[in-house]
């Protein structure tokens, strides 16, 4: 072949990539979703591109949570922002402060002229993702909240009730430490967002001043109170016997439940998937246990997963596909599939009172219990979510505090006061760049 | 004594060397002045506020306590890999320079774990020393250790200078052997002749000839313990628990990419540079002339 026809053919070739024969537009989705939730982002994107013709969504994987956020944050600044990002809820302050670089859900609804009814949604997730005034910032996707995960063979061969309150658990894992489970009676992932971020939440107590944050960036830390130190110090008791035994920052720990060494475990909901697939014990999930002198508790918890983010700057017919895609993700039958195929919690009304209906969580209660916990009152101004800059580190400088206290270096008020002080210098630190 | 070559046209020496300097000007000079650049700012993640701050972004770094942590750990850290790992490589170089049979085979299977990659090797102890999973943690346990370095700091740093020692003894070993052997074997047998035991034998004859290759190593193992140690620290201990593995190579990550804050993370990491360029110096200035070759 001559070396001038490949030429042309080549020409042609790129030609046609760079402009498909029928003008679909693409989107493009960036998440960090793996496994068995992956099959779901492929699915749903699927089932939109072959519902209509105008649009094709484009999922691609990221990453981990802070890897897909980085991502994201390094195309904008190169000018190649993805339409629709996926970010989990402590990366929420960050994206919101980036005005310009993100396109708020409400706003882009309106513009594009899409049937948006704020009120269709279960008010504790988009609480999470709204503006004071309720206006819905990102799209909330994939939402968890924190359970405690119960192996109820233990608990029988123990002779031990499932418990309700802290004094219950702290019961409850001295003996089951005595019936056996020596290296761990119960414990918990995800230190910070358990022992300070949900356990204020579901008492009811501020984590931080202007409702944690939600109502503006000049948010001051307030975790050192009297009910989390009182925990804290509970948690630092029971860790030098191992009733208690610390688990890590993130979840790594999960195993330990899965493989039957800690009985009673605490962590997000979405974990139920492991649950099933490992755990060769009848189990079940319960809500968080409280601090019954707590005055009103329980209170409501709060979500932990991820929101989809729209990212600014694209043009009109684009976001008239985000939009169609957003529309198309809120449908009660595919809030149910969501629900069902990935664990995570159904977002709109209608789809949680659909999945009641079918009779979804008769044998299966356990899966009811975030929705339950979520709803359980009006959330407060210390329930309704946290809006911190910088949250990733934050929650790394928490977690240091806690463990030095767990470690003995500290005592729980000094290690609470600590982390209070250095995540203050943070968010003031935050609030410079923030943009205004 | 000079070398010269002799190029006939003035543009072709340069032509020869321009691609080499593409290269370092793309890979090291740019990015290098784009972090210089970048710690003077104060700027948002997202790049969308920029405001010029001068020296604010280390003033902010020395008022930090946990920064003066940092850079202690970080020389401790180093010094315990490079001292430890060098020792440990000389020992087996030592023995592994005898005469003796199934030789080639041990120095091939000593070389090995300079292959792996840092992030494998965290991965690697932290099966055998995690405190729920690791089949050592049994044994410690089983000894009467309370082996969990989760929450112990100082058993989280003997676990990554373990670790990061471990994989740096290969490389060590290496230059070692070739350095022992190309000792004259006429000298040791002088001394061998004189009636110098093996030990004297080693620390009179050996280790004063070995001197250059223990510096070159200690500068090359320094620069290792505070750069690549990165990957182990990332998988095995995340720079917890508290701050105690937090060195400064990944306090600049932290910051930088967990904490977007980037002006103070470029700070940091021009202050590293300077280190480098410093400990660079020394070799070339110091060690390359006070050594006897």
């Amino acid at each position: 072949m001559a070396l001038r026809h490949f030429g042309a053919a080549f020409a042609v070739a790129v030609g046609m990539a760079a402009s498909p024969a029928l003008a679909v537009t693409e989107i493009q989705w960036w998440h960090a979703m793996t496994g068995a939730n992956n099959d779901v982002i492929v699915k749903l994107a699927g089932d939109f591109n072959s519902a209509q013709s105008d649009y094709k969504v484009v999922p691609t994987y990221k990453g981990n949570y802070a890897d897909t956020m980085n991502a994201g944050i390094a195309a904008f600044r190169a000018g190649n922002a993805p339409h629709i990002m996926q970010v989990f809820e402590v990366g929420t302050a960050t994206m919101m402060a980036a005005t310009g670089a993100v396109k708020p859900v409400y706003k882009l609804m309106q513009d594009a002229g899409e049937k948006f009814d704020p009120k269709a949604y279960l008010p504790a997730i988009t609480g999470y993702y709204s503006t004071s005034k309720g206006e819905m910032l990102s799209f909330p996707f994939n939402s968890s909240s924190t359970v405690m995960w119960v192996n109820l063979d233990a608990l029988k061969k123990a002779n031990v009730e499932i418990p309700k309150t802290w004094p219950e658990v702290f019961d409850a894992a001295k003996k089951l430490k005595a019936a056996g489970h020596a290296t761990c009676g119960f414990s918990n992932s995800w230190v910070t967002w358990v022992n300070l971020e949900q356990l204020s939440a579901w008492h009811n107590v501020p984590l931080a001043s202007k409702a944690n944050g939600l109502d503006g960036f000049d948010t001051v830390l307030s975790f050192n109170g009297p009910l989390q130190v009182k925990h804290l110090q509970n948690l630092v008791e029971l860790q030098k016997d191992k009733t208690y035994d610390y688990a890590g920052r993130t979840n790594t720990g999960e195993g330990r439940f899965t493989s039957g060494e800690c009985p009673l475990y605490l962590t997000s909901s979405a974990f139920f998937g492991n649950v099933k697939a490992q755990a060769k014990f009848a189990f079940t999930a319960v809500p968080m246990p409280y601090y019954p002198d707590a005055k009103g508790a329980p209170q409501n918890s709060i979500i932990g997963g991820a929101s989809l983010w729209v990212m600014g700057g694209k043009s009109a017919d684009e976001y008239k596909g985000v939009a169609k895609f957003l529309t198309f993700l809120s449908d009660t039958d595919r809030q149910v599939f969501i629900h069902k195929s990935s664990g995570y919690l159904p977002i709109t009304k209608a789809a949680y009172d659909k999945a009641k209906a079918e009779g979804f969580y008769k044998d299966q209660p356990y899966l009811e219990t975030p929705l339950l916990e979520l709803t359980n009152k009006e959330p407060t101004e210390n329930s309704r979510g946290l809006r911190l800059g910088n949250m990733v580190q934050l929650r790394d400088v928490w977690a240091e505090e806690i463990e030095q206290a767990l470690a003995g270096k500290k005592t729980a008020k000094q290690a609470l006061d600590a982390a209070v002080e250095r995540g203050n210098t943070m968010l003031r630190q935050f609030e410079k760049t923030a943009v205004k | 004594m000079q070398k010269q070559a002799i190029f006939q046209s003035k543009l072709l020496p340069y032509a020869l060397v321009a691609p080499q300097l593409a290269i370092v000007l793309i890979f090291f000079y740019w990015p290098a002045l784009q972090a210089v650049i970048q710690s003077f700012l104060l700027q948002d993640a997202f790049g969308l506020s920029t405001s010029f701050v001068w020296f604010e972004n280390y003033l902010d770094l020395f008022k930090e306590r946990a920064y003066f942590e940092a850079i202690v750990r970080t020389f401790f850290f180093s010094f315990a890999i490079a001292v430890s790992s060098l020792s440990f490589a000389l020992l087996l170089a030592v023995m592994a320079d005898k005469p003796l049979r199934g030789g080639t085979l041990y120095r091939t299977l000593l070389i090995w774990p300079y292959a792996v990659a840092p992030p494998v090797v965290g991965v690697l102890w932290i099966f055998m020393l995690h405190p729920s999973l690791g089949v050592l943690a049994r044994y410690l346990r089983a000894l009467g250790i309370d082996w969990n370095p989760l929450l112990d700091g100082d058993q989280a740093a003997a676990l990554i200078i373990l670790a990061a020692a471990w994989k740096q003894i290969s490389y060590n070993f290496l230059f070692f052997l070739a350095g022992l052997q190309s000792i004259p074997r006429s000298v040791l047998e002088a001394a061998a002749i004189d009636g110098a035991r093996p030990m004297r034998r080693f620390w009179t004859v050996t280790f004063p000839l070995l001197s250059p290759t223990i510096f070159f190593l200690l500068v090359v193992n320094i620069v290792y313990a505070f750069f690549d140690t990165f990957g182990i620290i990332d998988t095995m201990t995340r720079g917890g628990p508290g701050k105690s593995t937090e060195t400064l190579v990944y306090k600049v990550y932290t910051d930088g990419l967990l904490g977007g804050n980037l002006g103070s993370s470029a700070a940091q990491s021009v202050i590293l540079m300077i280190m480098v360029i410093v400990l660079t110096g020394i070799q070339f200035r110091f060690v390359e002339r006070k050594v006897t070759y």
